[in-house]
């Protein structure tokens, strides 16, 4: 770009809120999104509003019920928060496979939500958790669920005056389990073919009920509800798992891009649902 | 806009748009060539250097966002020309065949260091999975910050 | 003795301390940005270029095909290949204009506003379609080149078999993907030009420039840069950059610096030969092949450059290390609407050497017999005779290195023990084995042609420097030669120096390709060397009055005495008798001979040989291939700096292994589309697998010290024995590489459907 963005650089939220209130602009936090996109000149923006010192947007707190993560929390702030670790392991898991350490360090939660990417890492946990988002402006503060925000490709409810504040997350409890998998293009630094985050209720070998959260199989992330209405309340037979398996490759609606195909998307998500499952009914739990 | 931050020991100031990326800043105004680009994407980490602690790449920060930061690029690591020991180790071990992942790579591995005195290999591998070399295989780097966290700790 | 031991390299420190000056670290006054405008369409016809009028254009250097002042094309073998389109265009990238500014910001939002249309016409796009004829790229029939290999009488050698095996191999692109992108800087000055930057061979380089200005060898100067590896894509295109960079310099009179950015260099630049591979092999049922029908097409691009090398290659290694009586291979090259291909790594072999391993795994599938076994029972030993006539006189590694593989690996004990594993597990570990060669140096009468020339010169400390064009790009090229020296001189390393690849100081040894550099440009500095050493030490017997004077590690020694140190009499000779150089030029060994009419006889002096075992772990969930582990034995002749070549191994296995499970480009339209390094993936260190290399050395006789070659062998393996390792884990054959998770997703399919 020839002109040079100006930036806004506030302090609080108050402060941040009033100067989205004036005028629609990007926001950027860490950046590893954002910038990727200016590099390549796809970006042409005149002005920013960088948030990245607004602290009330940091942090990480015991709700009772569930854990609110700050908006500005960076993927290694929630690999090393005792409270996630303990609460929603399946968020560490999924942080620990964004990217590398230099994109944890800088990539937020916050940042993952907004981007809007149906590969997004985190946001499969988000949607198998039911999280809740605290979305704020001038105007005030709403909650909304996750699973509510996206309205198509890219597209989400925010207004152009708001800022996703914190995510709720309703804590695992001590009879719940959860899980998530993530096939992507290679070890690291990979986007997602497709990414799978589940939490269940089991007992004994009977499924009480059961989310599941999906990426990269649809133009926004999902919840493969139809096949969690299948599942719940059934006891796990091999036979209920290649049932399950069917549906959800039905249930999800891949494409075939520069990264995979449809049919291995399909496929492949079916497979990593019944890895899960397996994982209940097998002796080592480890679903191999 | 003016920014001041602490590079390698030393307070500077820089005047900068503030949108500039932290790599351009390092290279063209402060000179400090031993940071390099090679994606401009954050996936190869040949950028790589450490802020307030953490390991972080430089193509991907606004420099607006450096203020009061407490920055050290691979012209940091060295002391009084004498080579650190990671970088001795590397030396050694043969962990740099053409270099240009190199600075990178001792930057990921000084942030390991700091945190985790005996790394595992695997948390070795981990580490720098964010740091591509197509030289070396990966094996002899990671040979060499194993040996170089032995050396610390004796 | 220095050669043999890991001593710390010379060019070491600086790329520790962050020192190392690439090509972008280097700042220049008055220096512009340059940009090269590049076609959209794969196959055309240019109609119109419009400059927007509502920008400022006068602070702009635009340069097109008629700033040109000699003739249009990039030296290279053939005369085809323009530095800059004039109306046609033959593949998208194509460069046609070239602009400059003072800021990188600004020769960006010029080149946004210049638009180009086309007048597009078919293209071609595939080899099919350019065997197909429908549309005519080159030549009468597209093809940039033949060759046949024949020996003995292949209907004969069908006879004699009991079984035929056929298969069809394909083999992808692969991006070379060095770290540091390529980019050069032109300085003119009032009489020449000067270039520095990333490159491998400053002296192809130096003639580009020549030509194009028409400049004497004085006049053009070549400077190579500290290189981010090159892989053999900084080995001819940097030739283009560089007269791009030029013509903006002599145009603006200002030097230009072009560096490529991510995107440009993965969309523009030369990749690996994609190419499909058919074997025809006729065998006994106890496993001896009796006769082989082998086809190789490669696709070139649009343009010849270098393909015809790199078919020659292909060709010659296309039988693989066996022994065959009864032989015909076809190759062919082809044109497609491309950017062309070139140089990488391998340069035809990695192709070949897919084909030919996976024949064999097919071959032993086939007739119920070990593979290992199948290649002990084929593979070429010393004295016997390969697919061009050559009988293998010296430095035959083929049986050392596959034993020492077999046994350290403990191949034969694992196979049971993962044959043993549960069937139904979702997780199938599988070993496969490899059995690979490369000839080192140039084909043929390639290294007679080149002559390559390298020597020594004494500086006034009495210090040796070391003079050779071959650039360091990694590999230890600098400390490897004066290992070399140190040793046959008789001085200490530390006094060893190298002159900086600069051609107005260095003479021309030839390209830094082809596994060359120790064999046969250390080759002349040891020769160059020992001669060296003759004459100081008869001056110094003069000197002195020793007959017996000897010269060893700095000092000139008689019995036990020390007589005097090697740069007093150094100071002495540059008084008395001026300066102290010596400059060899290669001479191919006595009884290597090569037919270029007949395509027969010594290929290559010597080859290198290598065995390797992958095991892997492929998940049949997700059908991702793990490579947990690799162990090579690889026979290099003699390891100057055995760390150092440990190193290559590792290096050229783990690319080979990107080569055979990831690394892929996606195209559309003739248009390269996954061009960032988000969406081209190589392995990071989370992919990388353990690796276990063991060098072996079959010494050479006319290499320095016993050395062959080692830079591209190990670019010869990991693919095939990864493809094998998945056979044995899952019994789907993979025919095609990379072996992705969709790939095998496939052929385990077409497996179970075929089985029930």
């Amino acid at each position: 770009m020839m002109h040079t963005p100006k930036v806004y650089s506030p302090r609080s939220l108050d402060e941040a809120y009033e100067i989205l209130s004036r005028r629609a602009m990007k926001v950027i936090a860490g950046g590893t999104d954002l910038m990727v996109l200016i590099n390549a000149r796809q970006l042409d923006a005149e002005e920013f509003l960088d948030i990245w010192r607004v602290d009330e947007l940091r942090g990480i707190a015991d709700e009772g019920d569930s854990i609110r993560i700050g908006a500005l929390a960076t993927y290694t702030e929630m690999i090393r928060s005792p409270l996630v670790q303990e609460f929603a392991p399946a968020l560490v898991a999924a942080s620990r496979t964004v990217g590398a350490i230099q994109i944890q360090n800088r990539g937020t939660l916050g940042g993952n939500i907004v981007n809007a990417s149906p590969a997004g890492d985190s946001l499969p946990v988000l949607a198998a958790y039911d999280a809740e988002l605290e979305i704020g402006s001038l105007r005030g503060l709403r909650l909304m669920s996750f699973n509510q925000f996206y309205t198509a490709y890219r597209r989400t409810v925010l207004e152009s005056d708001e800022l996703v504040v914190a995510v709720r997350v309703p804590k695992l409890k001590a009879d719940e389990r959860d899980f998530f998998c993530k096939v992507g293009t290679r070890r690291a630094q990979a986007i997602s073919k497709t990414v799978m985050a589940v939490k269940a209720k089991t007992e004994n070998e009977i499924l009480e009920w059961i989310r599941v959260g999906v990426g990269s199989v649809a133009p926004t992330v999902v919840r493969a509800y139809k096949t969690e209405s299948l599942l719940a309340g059934r006891a796990i037979t091999s036979d209920l798992i290649e049932q399950a398996r069917q549906s959800i490759s039905l249930e999800v609606n891949p494409i075939t891009d520069l990264r995979s195909t449809e049919h291995y998307r399909r496929r492949v998500t079916g497979n990593v649902l019944a890895r899960f499952l397996r994982g209940i009914i097998d002796s080592d739990g480890a679903g191999t | 806009m003016k920014i001041e931050f602490q590079i390698n020991g030393a307070t500077r100031v820089i005047d900068s748009p503030p949108m500039r990326r932290l790599l351009d800043v390092l290279r063209e105004d402060l000179r400090l060539t031993g940071t390099k680009e090679g994606c401009g994407e954050g996936e190869c980490g040949a950028c790589s250097v450490i802020i307030n602690g953490e390991v972080i790449n430089s193509c991907l920060v606004p420099v607006c966002q450096t203020t009061g930061a407490i920055i050290t690029t691979v012209e940091g690591l060295a002391k009084d020309a004498r080579l650190d020991p990671l970088q001795q180790a590397f030396l050694e071990a043969g962990g740099a065949q053409c270099g240009i992942c190199t600075p990178g790579m001792l930057i990921a591995a000084r942030a390991l260091l700091d945190l985790t005195a005996q790394p595992t290999r695997d948390e070795i591998k981990e580490a720098i999975a964010g740091n591509l070399c197509r030289c070396t295989g990966y094996v002899k780097i990671i040979d060499a910050i194993e040996r170089a966290s032995l050396i610390r700790t004796r | 003795m220095v050669v043999g031991q890991n001593v710390l390299r010379k060019e070491g420190v600086e790329k520790l301390t962050g020192a190392a000056r690439y090509i972008d670290d280097i700042a220049i006054e008055g220096v512009l940005y340059g940009k090269t405008i590049r076609s959209s369409v794969a196959r055309g016809l240019i109609k119109s270029i419009s400059f927007d009028p509502r920008f400022d254009w006068s602070p702009i250097t635009v340069c097109d095909w008629r700033d040109i002042p000699g003739e249009n094309f990039v030296a290279l073998i053939e005369q085809d290949q323009p530095l800059l389109a004039e109306r046609e265009i033959r593949h998208a990238e194509e460069p046609i204009l070239l602009i400059a500014a003072e800021s990188r910001a600004l020769v960006e939002e010029a080149a946004s506003r210049i638009r180009i249309e086309y007048e597009e016409l078919p293209a071609v796009l595939s080899m099919e379609e350019s065997l197909a004829c429908r549309e005519i790229i080159y030549g009468p029939d597209n093809v940039f080149k033949r060759f046949l290999i024949a020996r003995g009488d292949i209907d004969d050698g069908i006879s004699q078999g009991d079984v035929i095996i056929e298969g069809e191999y394909r083999v992808p692109h692969q991006e070379q993907l060095y770290i540091e992108p390529q980019g050069m800087i032109a300085v003119p000055s009032d009489t020449g030009m000067t270039v520095l930057g990333s490159m491998q061979c400053p002296y192809y380089v130096h003639k580009a420039l020549k030509q194009l200005f028409n400049l004497s060898d004085e006049r053009a100067v070549v400077i190579q840069t500290t290189t981010g590896g090159g892989f053999g894509g900084k080995e001819e295109y940097p030739s283009m950059i560089a007269c791009h960079a030029a013509l903006l310099a002599h145009k603006a009179r200002r030097p230009v610096k072009i560096i490529y950015d991510r995107a440009e260099d993965i969309a523009a630049t030369t990749k690996r030969h994609p190419g499909v591979i058919r074997h025809r092999t006729a065998v006994t049922r106890d496993g001896r092949l009796t006769a082989s029908e082998i086809d190789v097409v490669l696709d070139g691009g649009a343009y010849v450059t270098l393909t015809p090398v790199v078919l020659s290659r292909a060709a010659i290694h296309a039988l693989g290390p066996y022994r065959c009586e009864h032989v015909r291979i076809t190759a062919r090259a082809v044109a497609t609407n491309t950017p062309p291909n070139g140089a990488f790594r391998g340069f035809g072999a990695p192709q070949v050497a897919f084909a030919y391993e996976m024949q064999m795994e097919k071959i032993a599938l086939r007739l119920g017999i070990d593979p290992l076994e199948l290649r002990r029972i084929n593979m070429l030993k010393e004295g016997d005779i390969t697919a061009t006539g050559q009988r293998l006189q010296w430095s035959v590694g083929s049986e050392d290195v596959l034993n020492t593989v077999v046994e350290r690996s403990r191949f034969e004990e694992k196979r049971a023990e993962i044959q043993s594993e549960r069937a139904s597990s979702h997780k199938r570990r599988g070993l496969g084995l490899s059995f690979f060669f490369h000839g080192a140096g140039f084909t043929g009468s390639g290294e007679a042609k080149m002559k390559a020339r390298a020597g020594i010169e004494i500086t006034p400390e009495g210090r040796a420097r070391v003079l050779s064009s071959s650039t360091e790009i990694g590999q230890g090229t600098q400390t490897i030669f004066c290992q070399i020296v140190a040793d046959e001189l008789g001085l200490v390393f530390d006094d060893i120096e190298i002159e900086e690849t600069d051609t107005s100081r260095v003479p021309d040894s030839g390209p830094t390709v082809a596994s060359r550099t120790c064999m046969v440009v250390g080759r002349v500095l040891q020769l160059a060397a020992r001669e060296m050493k003759e004459r100081i030490k008869l001056f110094a017997a003069e000197l002195y009055g020793a007959p017996e004077i000897d010269l060893i590690e700095g000092h000139f020694i008689e019995g036990e005495k020390v007589l005097a140190s090697f740069a007093e009499v150094a100071r002495h000779y540059a008084a008395q008798r001026g300066e102290l150089k010596v400059e060899s030029q290669y001479a191919s060994p006595k009884g290597v001979e090569w037919d270029d009419q007949t395509y027969s006889g010594d290929a290559y002096p010597a080859f290198s040989w290598g065995a390797e075992v992958a095991e892997v772990e492929v998940d049949m969930d997700t059908f991702e291939v793990s490579v947990l582990k690799i162990t090579t034995a690889q026979d290099i002749g003699r390891a100057i700096h055995p760390l150092l070549a440990a190193g290559q191994i590792e290096g050229g296995t783990l690319q080979a292994v990107g080569y055979g499970i990831m690394e892929e480009l996606v195209w559309d339209r003739g248009r390269i589309v996954n061009r960032m390094l988000t969406n081209y993936i190589i392995p990071t260190s989370m992919d990388a697998p353990e690796m276990e290399t063991i060098i072996v050395e079959k010494e050479y006789p006319h290499g320095p010290f016993g050395a062959k070659g080692v830079g591209e062998l190990p670019m010869d393996g990991a693919a095939p024995a990864i493809a094998a390792a998945v056979l044995n884990a899952t019994g789907a054959f993979v025919s095609e590489i990379p072996v992705t998770p969709e790939r095998l997703m496939m052929a385990v399919e077409e497996l179970k459907a075929s089985v029930s």
